[in-house]
């Protein structure tokens, strides 16, 4: 469960000389690894040939670039200044010179080089433990030069599992609702963009609200609540294609979708006469399934990553809490327990803890807790926050936070934001207009 | 219209100044410069339209809840009345919710405050064929603020013409 980060370090106390260190990620992480990301060198000609192509001055340079930001942002690497390397690129990925590395401090070297092949990308990187002095790791790929920001998320991914013994999540996508406009009139559209930001594009126009979208576990579907024609109901979109249909045919809203692990059932909640019961689609034949059935509103639900148990919010105790029953609906348990509301859980994917949203005393939280409902731990307290969704190795958390307006009813904002499960590593993730309803993907590579 | 709301405000915080200089109390002060609230639901006229004549448009809910309150029921009671005054008119019971829910729960606690009011009209003669409910979570708020005045104004069943 606990992996380490195995790298032998530079050991000031002589007794430990031969030891090895052990940084559990598991816990915050305030002294990150210091690591030198190598420019990815690169021939005149291939320089020249994705110039043209890419309209980039050296695509070796900006995948690099990527490496050392996904790094950075992970919080467990602290990327080393460019400007303090000894070595030149090709040089250092042929043999590095480790003294060098030493001496500025650098722990882990990442090296490579970009080739020109057939108008093809042709991307080589190595990862060396300085102080052991000898290669940890040696790929290469090959792909279409468009692909050359995945290029830079597929080497930051492989370096992170290298040294962290866990899946990366740089190459993964995050779709969300964009949000434009007074408080009062929001527009809203589906938005999907790269992990760090990048390749961001609008997938409907804004013509009529959606919601919470949520991507299947291949990541190429969404499902998500649009009120087109003004009825609220659960959509599915295939993002390739741009197709849409409507989940189900109910007679009244349907919302807060999610897709079963397995891909291929939609759950999701539908409200009649003032309740809301939890179902299911199979979106092979279209059988729906009534899951849950009681006078209280049951939202929210989320599967186990087997799909065995659901874990959904409901009041049937008079207030917002949270509780996870069979996949059937059977053996409904409350696991919520502490003061406060309880909504919004969602199953971690390595199935052993549910993050949610709590409202206590004015101010909300993302939180987790066990499966159980033990163990219950707050990352982060604000004014609004909520909708937390899980990174696909289990370790960072994505969710959206609001602003308080003044007096007059300005200053509203709604940005994303992620924090590591360690409650550390808290930053805004940047998108050109407002934003909420984060969902992440899974990894697009494996 | 404008100068008609400054004129307003300035004249609440006028009121607000010369209570705050009498009363001892803060807590006082407070629900005398609103006035506008009972408990948490909103109790002016600030947001309210007329479907008709004496025929307010809306009614209000406490946090968490959708208790018709006594004045809610007779601002129903009055729809009902007009709705059978004028039985070719249909209607759109729109749920709202404020901001300080997670937004898959307000759109259900919308929808169950919007039927709320559906069932006390269908218990004073309006036929259900007549009624459409729809639930807008917390995404369309009529008041921008962050304060309880501007939520309590956000928790309602707006009754809208259908056609």
């Amino acid at each position: 469960m606990t992996k380490k980060i195995l790298i032998l370090l530079f050991i000031l106390i002589p007794i430990n000389a031969n030891a090895l260190i052990e940084v559990d990620i598991t816990r915050g992480n305030l002294n990150p690894l210091p690591l030198a990301v190598s420019p990815l060198s690169i021939d005149e000609e291939s320089r020249k040939g994705f110039e043209k192509i890419l309209k980039k001055e050296n695509i070796g340079s900006e995948i690099s670039n990527i490496v050392e930001n996904n790094l950075r942002t992970s919080g467990l690497f602290n990327p080393l200044d460019k400007k303090a390397f000894l070595q030149a690129p090709d040089i250092a990925n042929l043999k590095p010179r480790f003294e060098d590395w030493n001496l500025i401090k650098a722990q882990a070297l990442i090296t490579g080089k970009v080739n020109y092949v057939d108008d093809k990308l042709r991307v080589e990187f190595r990862l060396w433990d300085v102080l052991a002095a000898k290669e940890m790791m040696a790929l290469a790929f090959t792909t279409v030069p468009n692909n050359w920001r995945r290029v830079g998320h597929i080497i930051s991914d492989k370096v992170y599992e290298r040294l962290t013994g866990e899946k990366g999540y740089f190459d993964t996508r995050i779709i969300y609702v964009s949000e434009e406009g007074p408080k009062t009139q929001r527009i809203k559209k589906l938005a999907i963009m790269d992990q760090d930001g990048a390749n961001n594009k609008f997938l409907t126009l804004g013509n009529e609200l959606v919601l919470t979208p949520r991507f299947n576990p291949a990541s190429q579907m969404v499902t998500y609540l649009s009120y087109f024609k003004n009825m609220p109901r659960v959509y599915l979109l295939d993002i390739e294609t741009g197709t849409q249909e409507v989940v189900g045919d109910f007679p009244g809203m349907t919302f807060a979708p999610r897709f079963s692990p397995d891909g291929k059932k939609i759950i999701m909640s539908f409200a009649k006469d003032g309740k809301s019961d939890i179902y299911t689609m199979d979106l092979e034949n279209r059988i729906v399934e009534k899951i849950t059935n009681h006078p209280s509103i049951d939202t929210s639900p989320s599967y186990s990553p087997d799909g065995k148990y659901i874990t959904f919010n409901s009041d049937r105790s008079g207030y917002q809490q949270i509780y996870v029953m069979k996949n059937d609906g059977s053996d409904v348990k409350r696991i919520s327990f502490g003061n406060g509301l309880y909504g919004t859980p969602v199953w971690s994917p390595r199935g052993d803890l549910i993050a949610f949203t709590k409202l206590h005393k004015g101010k909300f939280y993302i939180g987790v807790m066990r499966t159980d409902g033990s163990g219950e731990r707050l990352l982060t307290e604000n004014y609004y926050q909520e909708a937390p969704s899980w990174s696909p190795n289990g370790r960072v958390l994505i969710f959206y936070r609001e602003t308080k307006t003044n007096s007059k009813g300005e200053g509203f904002s709604a940005k994303l934001w992620s924090i590591d499960l360690t409650g550390y590593n808290e930053r805004q993730i940047k998108t050109p207009t407002d934003a909420s309803d984060p969902s992440w993907s899974s990894l697009l590579s494996n | 219209m404008r100068l008609n709301k400054i004129l307003k405000n300035t004249l609440l915080v006028l009121t607000a100044c010369l209570v705050l200089s009498a009363c001892a109390t803060k807590k006082e002060v407070a629900t005398d410069v609103q006035g506008q609230m009972q408990g948490d639901v909103y109790t002016g006229t600030d947001t309210v339209e007329y479907l008709a004549d004496g025929v307010p448009d809306r009614v209000f809910f406490a946090t968490n809840e959708s208790i018709l309150t006594t004045a809610s029921r007779e601002t129903l009671r009055a729809q009902a009345a007009w709705l059978r005054k004028n039985p070719n008119i249909n209607v759109v019971l729109e749920g709202h919710a404020d901001e300080r829910g997670t937004r898959e729960y307000n759109l259900a606690l919308g929808e169950r405050r919007a039927n709320a009011a559906k069932d006390y009209l269908m218990t004073y003669g309006i036929s259900s064929d007549r009624i459409t409910v729809l639930s807008y979570g917390k995404e369309r708020p009529v008041d921008s603020g962050s304060n309880p005045l501007a939520w309590s104004k956000n928790r309602r069943s707006v009754t809208v013409k259908a056609n």
